[in-house]
This record gives structure tokens, sequence and C-alpha cells, in this order.
């Protein structure tokens, strides 16, 4: 047989990408064992991780599910503020760091899917811009509430108050999060490697579930609801599967993004962060998970690129032009056929590489 | 007393809102897209008119006057450079634009005024009092109050009456239902379009002047917070609707306000919010939208 049936080339697709991000983290161990990395890029690498897993985790929400969502971030910011909790809590119980960073990622998720299922429950009923509108509103509702909320541990436990007088805690206790200036004194525990494995968990999760018999029914609602609902595909059940899924995901990020600075507020998980997100996803394309990643790496990258060019007062401005430039050269019909000129299109390319 | 001093305040808030959300209602009504730049447009039409009255030190008036031409024309070109060429793409392309031209205008405007806030001039200044006061002292309406309601009336009555009864305004309703169809009967779609983004733009640029009198401090960044609430007070009220826009602005900013004296400040966003999903929840278009059933 020449060439690969659909199947094999959909798990092709999949092993690529897991090759892509295998070699980006051997490559970036070589050039750290190597000292080429300015302390700048270093401290990326992890920040790195964290948007890439938010860019898949954003493109199975708008991308394979269709819906789009402007409040992604606040997911994000769950997930970031119950792992800085985890962790700290734990922090006397479990003396090595990467089992307390590994639970912390765990709890994250579990936070972030019952956020997304809150959340999703209510806002999956509407359609189009006012589902974006709702969920804009919830990325606003819980950056808003994490800004007046107090917790704080000693040894009696958790305390949770909307003003810090109103904590009570023991002499031994710690507070964790001070309202409006976030989680102080983080301990970092977040490394590149758990990272790298995390992203690789990504995409386990997520090519697994596109190419499941779930994640072809949730295709299918994507295409056409109506039609996909008369053959008794049930849009309810799918779509929280997917989103759940997603703000899973996204909390799991967070936790480990969280975690990767001594101080957290929650104004950090803003609307524009959600926008960032989904920029890295339309540019990457919308479905294609390996744009995703690339998308995330490179646009994450490139204003702290344009920062070392001594442009500083311009670097937004050039990332903001190259930003319109990018999606009225990727939408312009003449353009688009000079291109499928050079380039012959592929037969039967899949959504979901 | 101190409940009607509230009332005046969320009142003359909601008519900013209000104004905002026009722009962005007619806009989406029109081009269904989302235009997040309109913001940053505000923010834009205030910095022109605080450089005419502040730096250049000439009449309140012109200034208004301006800041207005300004935004209109830059309306224009945005809307000529980067959403024409998209008009064919899919949705998500052309709010991706919006939002790179949102971050253009924001970073611009750092440039050409800096990043650091200005404190706004105060100008509706009359016999050396910034407002009249009843019982006795008691109430104090601020003129930027009065103002500010009445332009949102003003603009509202001309509004409606500029879409039910020109002739421009019969072709952006005919736009907003059909596009293909109204070019069908002639109506230049493309120019409809351009319009309506002058005017979107302008009562930004009349939003912007008016939010920095009555909240005085004006930077880059002033404009995205109006700008996503009025969004949402836009959405509220049923987005396309020109009378949705008005109740859903004033019923935005009465919340936010009695929310602030009665309730919480450090919750009122989330207040505000929770209101708007409540209302989408059990009118899934908006208070005044029209429900347009999906058709297989």
């Amino acid at each position: 047989m020449k060439t690969l049936n659909a199947k094999q080339k959909t798990s092709l697709n999949g092993f690529i990408n897991y090759g892509i991000i295998i070699v980006a983290y051997v490559i970036m161990q070589l050039l750290l064992a190597g000292d080429a990395l300015s302390n700048k890029m270093q401290s990326l690498l992890v920040p790195v991780c964290c948007y890439i897993v938010m860019a898949i985790s954003l493109n199975l929400t708008v991308g394979i599910l269709g819906e789009l969502s402007l409040g992604h971030a606040g997911f994000m910011s769950l997930g970031a503020f119950s792992g800085i909790i985890t962790a700290a809590a734990l922090a006397n119980v479990m003396p090595n760091p990467i089992l307390r960073l590994v639970i912390a990622i765990v709890v994250g998720a579990v936070i972030g899917a019952i956020g997304g299922a809150v959340i999703g429950i209510p806002v999956l009923r509407l359609r189009g811009d006012y589902l974006a509108i709702v969920t804009l509103a919830f990325g606003e509702i819980i950056k808003n509430i994490i800004n007046v909320l107090y917790i704080g541990i000693d040894s009696e436990g958790l305390h949770i108050a909307t003003k810090e007088a109103n904590l009570e805690l023991l002499e031994d206790g710690i507070a964790i999060v001070k309202g409006p200036m976030g989680a102080v004194g983080v301990t970092k525990l977040a490394t590149f490697t758990v990272g790298a494995v995390l992203i690789i968990i990504t995409l386990i999760v997520v090519q697994n579930l596109v190419n499941s018999r779930s994640g072809r029914a949730i295709l299918a609602i994507r295409d056409n609801r109506i039609a996909a609902e008369s053959v008794g595909i049930s849009a309810t059940k799918y779509k929280m599967m997917a989103f759940v899924t997603s703000a899973a995901i996204a909390g799991a990020a967070g936790a480990l993004f969280g975690l990767n600075y001594s101080s957290t507020t929650a104004a950090k998980f803003d609307f524009n962060t959600s926008i960032l997100i989904l920029v890295f996803v339309v540019l990457g394309g919308l479905g294609n998970i390996r744009g995703s990643i690339i998308a995330a790496a490179l646009l994450y990258i490139l204003p702290e690129m344009l920062r070392s060019f001594n442009i500083t007062e311009y670097r937004m401005l050039i990332y903001a032009v190259i930003l319109i430039i990018v999606m009225l050269v990727g939408n312009n019909s003449q353009i688009k056929s000079l291109f499928g000129k050079i380039i012959p299109k592929k037969k039967g390319e899949s959504v979901n590489g | 007393m101190t409940f009607l001093g509230h009332l005046v305040t969320g009142l003359s808030l909601g008519a900013i809102y209000a104004i905002i959300a026009l722009g962005y209602t007619m806009v989406y009504g029109i081009a269904k897209m989302l235009n997040f730049a309109h913001g940053d447009v505000i923010m834009v039409g205030a910095f022109v008119c605080f450089t005419v009255v502040s730096s250049l030190e000439l009449p309140p008036v012109l200034g208004i006057i301006l800041a207005v031409i300004l935004c209109t024309v830059l309306g224009i070109i945005i809307e000529r450079l980067a959403y024409k060429p998209l008009r064919q793409a899919p949705s998500l392309a052309v709010l991706i634009t919006a939002i790179g031209v949102s971050y253009l205008l924001q970073n611009g405007a750092q440039l050409i005024w800096g990043a650091s806030p200005k404190s706004f001039p105060s100008m509706f200044n009359f016999g050396g009092e910034n407002g009249i006061s009843l019982f006795d002292g008691q109430l104090n309406i601020s003129y930027v109050a009065i103002i500010t309601v009445s332009v949102c009336i003003i603009i509202m009555i001309a509004l409606t009456l500029f879409t039910e009864k020109t002739r421009m305004g019969k072709a952006m309703r005919a736009c907003s239902e059909d596009k293909a169809a109204a070019q069908l009967m002639g109506v230049n779609v493309n120019q409809t379009i351009s319009v309506t983004f002058a005017i979107g733009s302008a009562l930004a640029a009349v939003a912007g002047v008016l939010m920095c009198s009555a909240y005085p401090a004006l930077s880059p960044t002033t404009g995205s917070l109006p700008g996503i609430k009025a969004f949402t007070a836009a959405v509220f009220g049923g987005i396309g609707s020109i009378p949705g826009a008005l109740l859903g602005g004033i019923l935005l900013g009465l919340i936010e306000t009695f929310t602030k004296a009665y309730i919480t400040t450090d919750l009122s966003d989330a207040i505000v919010f929770a209101v708007l999903i409540v209302v989408l929840l059990v009118k899934p278009s908006g208070l005044l939208g029209k429900y347009v059933p999906e058709k297989v």
C-alpha cells in the first residue's frame, strides 16, 4: 500500500506532535546544559509550556467543539490559586517538591473541571456570540471573586475570609492569598521537565479524545448541531465533555503557571490573557493542534525577542501590526490562490492534526 | 436623598454605557462583527479632547468637535484597512483583527501621550459651579451628569429617527437583515457599513469626552473596561437593537452604582456580570433582542 489510510494518517499526525515536543525539549535541555540560553529565555521556558497547554485546551473548545470562549483564563486562574494553596498546604507533609507539584497540578485540574462543569451547564445552552459574552463574564467574575478572597492556613486547616482581619490564623499560620495582592511568598516548584510532561499528557488526552467515538460526535456537533442531534448524538453531553476536559487542562496549566512565580495576582488572568490564548489558537489554525503548539511558542516568545532589539517602545505596536497583517494576508483570497498554485493542496487533510 | 444621589450617578453612568453600547450594537447589527477596538476609539476621542483643551488651551467645544471628527475619520480608516478586506473571512479572523487594532490603538496612544494617567480637565463648569445643589445642598447634581443624560436621550432620538426615516437608515436596516438581498436591491453595502462605522466612532468620541469628564483619569487603557461593560450592556439589551442598547446601558449603570452603594464595592463587577448571565439564561437573546429560530 503506497498511501496511508485515514486512520494511520491521524495516528502519524499525533506522533509527529509528540516528536516535536520531545525534540524541542531535548534541544532546550542541551542549550541549558551548554549555557547558551540567556536568563530571560530560561525564565520563559515554563510559561511557554503553560501557554502551549492553554492553547491546546482552548483549541478543544474553539476549534474542535466550535464554541467561542472568551474567559479561558478564568479556568487558568482557578487552577493557579488552587494549585498554590495545595502546594502550600502540603509543604510540611510532603517534602518532595516534584510530588507536591504533581499533586498541585492534579488538584488544579480537578478544580478547573468543577469550574468548567458549573459554568458549562448554563453556558452551553446559549449559542454563538451570546455564549462568548457569558464566558467573558465568567472570567471576569472569577477574577473579581479571587480578588477579594483572603486564604490562610495553620495547624487547624484552611481559613477563608473576605477581610484580612477575619482570617483568625493561629500563630503558626500563614496567609497564602491576600485579596488584591494575590498569592504571595509562593515556593517556586515548577520545572521545565514537568511542563514538557504536562504538554505530552495534554496531547495524549486531547488527541485520543478527538480520534475517539466521542471526538467524532463532538466534531459532528460542531459541523452541524441539528444534523448531529437528529442521528441521536446528545449535543449537551458531548459539549460538556469537551468543555470540562478543556477546563480541566486549563486548570492544570494554571497550577503549573502559578507555581512558577513567587507571587501571582488574579489580575494576571484577565480578559487580555484569554484573548492572548485565543490569538494563539486562531493564528495556529482552528482545530489544528500542532498549529496551536507552534503559534503559542512563537507568539509568546516574539514580544520578548522584540524586546532585545532595543525597540521596547514599539514592541507591542509591532506585535499588533504583525497580528493584523497575518490575519489580512491569511484571509486574502488572491494570496491564497497564489499559494494554492505553488503548493498543491494535500488530499483529505484532516482537521485534527 | 442619598438614594436620589445614587440614582443620578447610576443614570449618568448608564447613559455613558448606553452611548458606547450603541456603537457596538450598530456595528454588530450590520457588519455582524464584535468590534473590540470600539473601547479604544473612546480613549482616542478623550485624548484628542484632552490635548485640545489642556495642551493647546482652546475652548472645550472645539475639543469635542475635533474629537468627534478625528474619531469618525479613524473609524472609517480602521474599517477600510482592517475590516473591509475580511468581509468574506470567518468571523473569528475578524475578531482577532479587531483585537489587533485594539492593541495598535492602545500602544499608539501610549507612544503619543505616554503611559502615565492624565487628569482630564473639567469642562462643564458654568459660573464657577460644577453642579446644581437641591434641597439645601443635600443633593448635588453635577452638570456632567445632566449633560450626559440629555446627550444620551438626544442621540437616541436622533438615531431612531435616522434609521426609521432616512434613505441611509433604510439601507442600514436592509443590510442588517440580508446583505446579499440588499445588494440586489441596489443598496451600496460597503458604503452603508462605512457610514455605520463612522456613526459608531463619532458616538465613541462623545462617550469618551463625557466619561472622562465624569471620571477624570485618562490613560491608554482607559477605554478597555468600559468597552467590555458597554458590550455587555449591548448584549444585555439584545445586540443589534438600538432601544436595547439604551435599556441595557442604563440598567447596567444603575445595577453597578447601587451595588457599589448598598452591597459591596469589591464585588460590583462580579454582580453586574452575574446579572447578565441570569438574564441571558432566561432570555437567551437579550431583553429586547429578536429570537431567531435555527433553521435546518
